[in-house]
């Protein structure tokens, strides 16, 4: 028994970690109708800026965050404004098409630079130490700081988007373009935002997914997947769905594994293939206006 | 010296691609103004509000407005400098509660006498409705509210379309109703308007435009009915 709670547990921490990987992607499909094909890749590349941030300056990776979140949002904002407002239009095909197209060039970029070994980000004592909830329940250090920065995360998303002007210009956007520029709305300034923003919070999800296991330049695409998943299950729009959508998928995978080892992606997708079959529009769809 | 005008519009003409839906047009608004753009449905009445606006850009000809050329200024900037434009068909922002939509239109943050209170005070139903989603309103109070979120970036020059379009006509009679105290700042004001009575009763100015030409243009006062019909259905 204590050891299925156990699984359970684990399977919910990681889920903050998932439901980091769909936040940016959720919020960048709905401001401006984008996929982000590219998404995981960045992920990635935020790791790899954090290897080299810690490595240049002997910091660690959680205090690399102050260095590597301004960083990548700068990026995001480099990138929406120079590269992607240009796609963006009437068809969708155009940005999934041109993201793909980044998602090649961050990969092969990065195994240049860094080649394909196995990389890690050492964060010391904090990755070993533990806590005893109760008899037989443990729980990692590293693994609650990541859940509740996930918390965190996805708790300043919400109030960013319902309490700010800057939120309320992404939802004004999102509904109606060319009003949104009658209000004084630089539409290509409010979609840059919107990239910085995805980008700050990539750049959080991907050192922790850096420090938590070993990484190279190929396992973008899987990151994307897991967002991707995580979206759906919660329902598009939703915030609070996100992170519920990462736990749903966390813990079907520590439940999967806990089986057979080898199960641990298949029970997540068969998961993720069920509530999209039964509930198509995710467990909490934004109420329609 | 005569006072130049406040927006002068000098012969444009705007294309949708290929199509061109504007000839030559020229209008003139001077301060504290009201005029008054009537014509049949498909004549270049929105597209004249939406070039002035800076949503769409003229091919010919330019637009200056407090003597700067706007001709080809964005939307967004044309704001800032002044022109509100409250569009056909409302198109209030769904995602935004009531008092959301007031506060966006107040973004571009114009010094002048407008702010949320003082738009509740014109339209009190808003401040009993504030939290809730534009859309949930009645359609003459989802007007009050795109009036009121144009209202709000303090312009000089209040672009309307079809403001009474889809509503009661006694909604209407109320909403015109509140026109002296919006213009009374010395705000001058556009309408583009279906109903010619309303029309000629609230402007001083009329223009009639047929099939993307003015086809007619005078004082309010002088236009005859058979002239303005005769302007009106081309015959």
């Amino acid at each position: 028994m204590t050891e299925w709670l156990n699984v359970i547990l684990q399977g919910v921490l990681i889920g903050g970690l998932y439901a980091m990987f769909a936040a940016g992607l959720s919020l960048i499909f709905g401001v401006m109708r984008l996929v982000n094909i590219a998404h995981g890749d960045l992920i990635v590349l935020a790791a790899y800026v954090a290897l080299t941030v810690t490595e240049a300056l002997g910091i660690g990776p959680l205090t690399s965050l102050i260095l590597v979140v301004p960083a990548m949002a700068l990026i995001g904002y480099a990138l929406q404004r120079l590269l992607l407002n240009r796609t963006l239009g009437d068809d969708l095909l155009p940005p999934l098409l041109v993201t793909f197209g980044l998602s090649i060039i961050i990969q092969n970029g990065l195994l240049e630079i860094f080649t394909a070994d196995s990389q890690k980000l050492k964060a010391g004592a904090i990755e070993i130490m533990t806590y005893q909830l109760s008899p037989g329940i443990w729980v990692g250090l590293l693994p609650l700081i990541q859940f509740i920065v996930a918390v965190a995360v996805i708790a300043g998303l919400q109030v960013l988007f319902y309490r700010t002007a800057l939120g309320r210009a992404f939802r004004a956007t999102s509904d109606d373009q060319s009003v949104a520029q009658l209000m004084g709305l630089d539409t290509r300034h409010v979609f840059a935002m919107a990239m910085a923003l995805s980008l700050a919070v990539i750049a959080i999800a991907g050192v922790f997914l850096a420090v938590r296991a070993n990484f190279d330049p190929a396992i973008g695409p899987a990151r994307l997947i897991f967002g991707f998943e995580s979206v759906i299950i919660g329902g598009l729009g939703s915030m609070w769905g996100t992170l519920v959508g990462g736990i749903i998928l966390g813990v079907s995978q520590a439940i999967g594994a806990q089986i057979n080892p080898g199960w641990q992606l298949l029970a997540g997708h068969v998961v993720f293939l069920v509530i999209l079959a039964i509930r198509p529009q995710g467990l909490f769809p934004k109420v329609s206006g | 010296m005569r006072k130049a005008p406040l927006l002068a519009v000098d012969s444009i003409d705007v294309f949708y691609g290929d199509f061109q839906a504007l000839f030559n047009v020229s209008l003139k608004v001077e301060p504290g103004q009201v005029v008054a753009v009537i014509g049949a449905n498909g004549a270049g009445k929105s597209t004249l509000l939406r070039s002035i606006a800076g949503l769409m850009h003229p091919r010919h000809g330019d637009m200056t407005f407090e003597g700067a050329s706007i001709g080809h200024a964005p939307a967004y900037d044309v704001v800032k400098r002044g022109i509100a434009l409250v569009p056909e068909g409302r198109r209030l922002f769904p995602s935004l509660s009531v008092e959301e939509n007031l506060k966006i239109g107040g973004q571009s943050a114009r010094p002048g006498p407008w702010s949320l209170d003082r738009i509740y005070k014109l339209f009190p139903v808003l401040s009993e409705r504030r939290h809730l989603p534009a859309t949930a309103l009645s359609g003459g109070q989802q007007q009050m509210v795109a009036i009121g979120r144009a209202l709000m970036s303090n312009p000089n020059l209040l672009l309307c379309d079809e403001i009474s379009l889809g509503l009661a006509p006694i909604i209407v009679r109320d909403i015109y109703a509140q026109l002296p105290a919006i213009v009374g700042d010395g705000m001058s004001l556009v309408i583009v308007e279906q109903d010619i009575a309303q029309a000629l009763k609230a402007a001083a100015q009329v223009y009639c435009l047929q099939e993307g030409r003015v086809a007619l243009q005078g004082a309010a006062h002088e236009l005859t009915r058979d002239a303005i019909s005769a302007a009106y259905f081309g015959v």
